[in-house]
């Protein structure tokens, strides 16, 4: 039985061989800084919401933030694109840095700020007065920004939504007329097609079924190639699921922030131990 | 729609299937050393050994990874416990034939006892197993894995023969008592890895059929 | 299959209402007839006006009626001033009341910061849409009438109207722009637009059906307006067609008034057929109004 000796041992080098090599590292944990909050610390009217928070937001990474109500994190990702002033009566200290600007320097142009960091909001607001079509350029609009070649930015942005195939043959229905996960996602369109660098993203899938939900998380998978995305959500299985980094915050403050493998698996505080085996929060 | 979790498990795969190359050949290689006296080949296993030791940490920290991170439900979750599992048994199997290496260096010294008929059947034959259940695994080849099973009392009974073999020998000629020790040892091993084999099998049974086969004397009506 | 565990009696079972019982009369029933014929009563009267209004007014609804000036002879007196006077008054009071309640609506609900201040201007615009009717009548006679110097003219009478529908118009403008649910406007922000912008393509386009509908109500109530335009001075007879904004004009209520008041009997007669003229127009505003809201209310949903 030499040959079949032989055959066997070569198809056992073979397979070993062929494999060597071909096993690429562990999800990347480094690389450049995309924001930064340094001591950010945000009120409404005289209660403290947050409570100097300093985090760094990589670049084409996914970070979650996750914790029980009322912990800061919806304040917390408002603060990221100056939404957070609209409400009555806030005040926000401390500095967040978009690349190496701080966003809140004096002088600096909250709109501009927005054009470069967009939002998702937790249920779907298309505006229902205009057609999806109009609802992708929407943003265009309301900055008085010249469009160049709109059908091409609108396809462009409804395909990086994973929502093109579905409504291509429907562009002027009212943005209202679609069902909950698709309004989601365009909505998500209509805040790519002003190419944002970050996307900010306020428990984007609460309020919508499993199915939708996968839909958009694979989503994410796909923008992350391009955007810096950052996700609030109450739902930590979906964090641990999605994100590259999570950030635990519990009353306004900074608990823990790891790559999101370590942080559900061998969490450093024990409060974040505690949150994550359901045993509070 | 293909969801990312899909490729984690694929890459989960990928590395067992890896380690369990590695670990087929440590077998093959410690057995061809120790039947042909071959000191190369015998020490090529010993530096192969940190290769299966280090995908076994890596496949465990994935497994720990996967299952604190993805919702794994139904075969998903039984593969990657079935593959912790196989994990387990996989670098035993390297152990083994690591310690048949040691044992055909310390042999290669020594006149070969009486001329090898058994125990490279048995060698064989456990060489067929842990393959036959690696296929198993990747084909997820129900029957496959039944008749792996069924291959345990084959190399059990050739172990005992060659055990009573190599006492007779030894208690007839005091000299060879060392080699023939060892030989002992390398049965016992050679059976210990188609007991672990036979684990895989069951394992394989357990991601494709969702029945745990470990101990079919308990009833578990 | 017994499972080992001690098995306990059945609960005794709380007193439950017999499912059967209940359904019979007492006051439930007596109190839903009771608000039947609270119902009935109003529609009932309203019903015998109509059919006495329009039983005076058949002999006189004649295309000629809507065609002919008013004239001593009643067979001959028509309401085509008194149409004409009311339809220039109405677009008038319009072109002047919308643009300034819609912009105070507009001031007061996105730009104004809430202090003392607006609270009060709040709480006295829903005032001033109660006031007496006559009362915007004087304040117009002093205003426009004397100081402005316009005399007893279509403007005077336009800016007076105004004035009386400046409330409604804001407030019915107010209600709509909150329709404008707030998710919507943060949508706006975070899309990088400013407060113009904002307004311009997302609050006021949303917010049109109601203001439209408010507006068109106003006017409705305004036509039947007398009071205010009897006091700045709106001539009860009139046989020419207003030629300018300060001539002297008529309107459909007054020209009824002024037939009422006659003791003949044939004007009366008159009267009946100009109220239902009056009342077919304000139909046709009601109704205008409603369409109008439920057309655009489908682009919202």
């Amino acid at each position: 039985m030499a040959t079949s000796e032989a055959t066997a041992k070569n198809r056992l080098i073979e397979a070993v061989e062929s494999r060597r090599g071909k096993f690429s590292p562990a999800a990347d944990v480094t690389g450049p800084v995309k924001l930064r909050a340094d001591n950010l610390r945000a009120w409404y009217g005289e209660s403290q919401a947050l409570e100097g928070i300093t985090l760094s937001i990589l670049d084409r990474r996914i970070t979650a933030v996750i914790g029980p109500s009322g912990c800061g994190k919806t304040t917390f990702i408002r603060c990221m694109n100056r939404m957070h002033e609209f409400v009555p009566g806030a005040r926000v200290a401390g500095q967040v840095f978009l690349d190496s600007e701080d966003i809140y320097a004096p002088g600096v142009n909250p709109v501009r700020v927005r054009q470069r960091v967009g939002m998702v909001f937790q249920k779907a607001n298309p505006f229902p007065t205009m057609s999806i079509r109009d609802n992708v350029l929407a943003g265009f609009r309301l900055q008085r920004l010249p469009i160049s070649d709109g059908d091409a930015l609108v396809e462009k942005a409804l395909r990086q939504a994973a929502l093109w195939e579905e409504v291509r043959d429907v562009l002027d229905r009212p943005g209202t007329s679609l069902s909950g996960g698709q309004q989601q996602r365009l909505c998500i369109a209509r805040a790519l097609a002003l190419e944002p660098e970050v996307l900010l993203m306020d428990e984007p899938a609460s309020a919508l079924d499993p199915a939708s939900t996968a839909k958009i998380e694979e989503l994410m998978f796909e923008l992350k190639k391009e955007y810096t995305i950052l996700i609030v959500t109450h739902n930590m299985q979906q964090a641990a699921r999605v994100s590259d980094f999570t950030a635990f915050l519990l009353t306004g403050a900074l608990v823990e922030f790891s790559p999101t493998a370590k942080l559900f698996t061998t969490p450093a505080d024990p409060r974040t131990e505690a949150y994550i085996t359901g045993r509070f929060g | 729609m293909e969801r990312h979790f899909e490729r984690e498990l694929e890459e989960l795969k990928e590395r067992l299937l890896w380690m369990g190359s590695l670990a087929e050949r440590a077998v093959h290689q410690a057995v061809q050393g120790l039947l042909g006296a071959d000191e190369a080949v015998a020490r090529r296993v010993l530096e192969e050994e940190a290769a299966i030791n280090e995908m076994q940490i890596e496949i465990d920290d994935r497994v720990v990874r996967l299952l604190a991170l993805q919702q794994l439900m139904a075969a998903d979750l039984r593969f990657v416990l079935a593959v912790s599992r196989i994990n387990a048994d996989l670098e035993r199997i390297g152990d083994q034939g690591v310690n048949i290496a040691e044992s055909a260096l310390r042999l290669v010294r020594h006149p070969q006892v009486k001329p090898y008929v058994d125990l490279p059947r048995l060698g064989e034959l456990a060489e067929e197993m842990v393959r036959d259940a690696l296929n198993a695994v990747v084909r997820r080849d129900l029957e496959l894995a039944k008749n792996v099973l069924a291959r345990d009392d084959q190399v059990d009974n050739l172990r005992d023969q060659i055990f009573r073999e190599l006492l007779t020998y030894m208690m007839e000629n005091s000299s060879v008592v060392f080699s023939a020790f060892e030989l002992i040892l390398v049965a016992k091993n050679l059976e210990r890895i188609g007991d672990h084999a036979t684990n895989i099998a069951e394992d394989v049974i357990y991601i494709v059929a969702g029945r745990d086969v470990r101990h079919p004397a308990l009833d578990r009506r | 299959m017994s499972l080992g565990i001690a098995s306990s009696a059945p609960p005794s079972p709380r007193s439950q209402p017999a499912l059967r019982e209940g359904t019979g009369l007492s006051g439930e029933r007596a109190f839903q007839a009771l608000c039947l014929l609270a119902m009935m009563i109003p529609l009932l009267l309203l019903a015998v006006l109509l059919v006495d209004v329009v039983h005076d007014a058949w002999p006189r609804l004649t295309w000629t009626f809507l065609t002919s000036y008013p004239s001593r002879v009643p067979a001959q007196a028509g309401i085509l001033s008194a149409l004409v006077g009311s339809a220039y008054m109405m677009v008038l009071t319009a072109l002047m009341a919308i643009p300034l309640g819609v912009g105070a609506a507009v001031y007061l609900e996105e730009y104004a910061t809430p202090s003392r201040l607006t609270y009060l201007i709040e709480l006295n615009i829903s005032n001033l849409a109660g006031v007496p009717s006559i009362i915007y009548g004087l304040l117009g006679l002093e205003l426009f009438v004397r100081v402005m110097e316009w005399g007893r003219s279509l403007l005077a009478g336009a800016a007076t109207m105004a004035l009386l529908l400046l409330p409604m118009v804001i407030m019915a403008s107010r209600e709509a722009l909150r329709t404008v649910p707030h998710p919507l406007r943060e949508a706006g922000y975070a899309l990088g637009a400013d407060r113009w912008q904002m307004l311009r393509r997302v609050v006021l386009p949303m917010s049109l059906p109601g203001i439209l509908t408010g507006i068109i109500l106003s006017l409705a109530r305004a036509i039947g307006e007398t009071a205010p335009l009897i006091t700045i001075g709106a001539l009860t007879y009139v046989a020419f067609l207003p030629d300018s904004l300060m001539s002297p004009f008529t309107v459909l209520p007054i020209q009824i008034f002024n037939w009422v008041s006659r003791p003949q009997v044939a004007f009366h007669h008159n009267a009946a057929a100009g109220i239902v003229v009056l009342l077919v127009l304000m139909l046709l505003l009601n109704g205008a109004a409603i369409w109008l809201r439920v057309k655009l209310q489908r682009r919202i949903v």
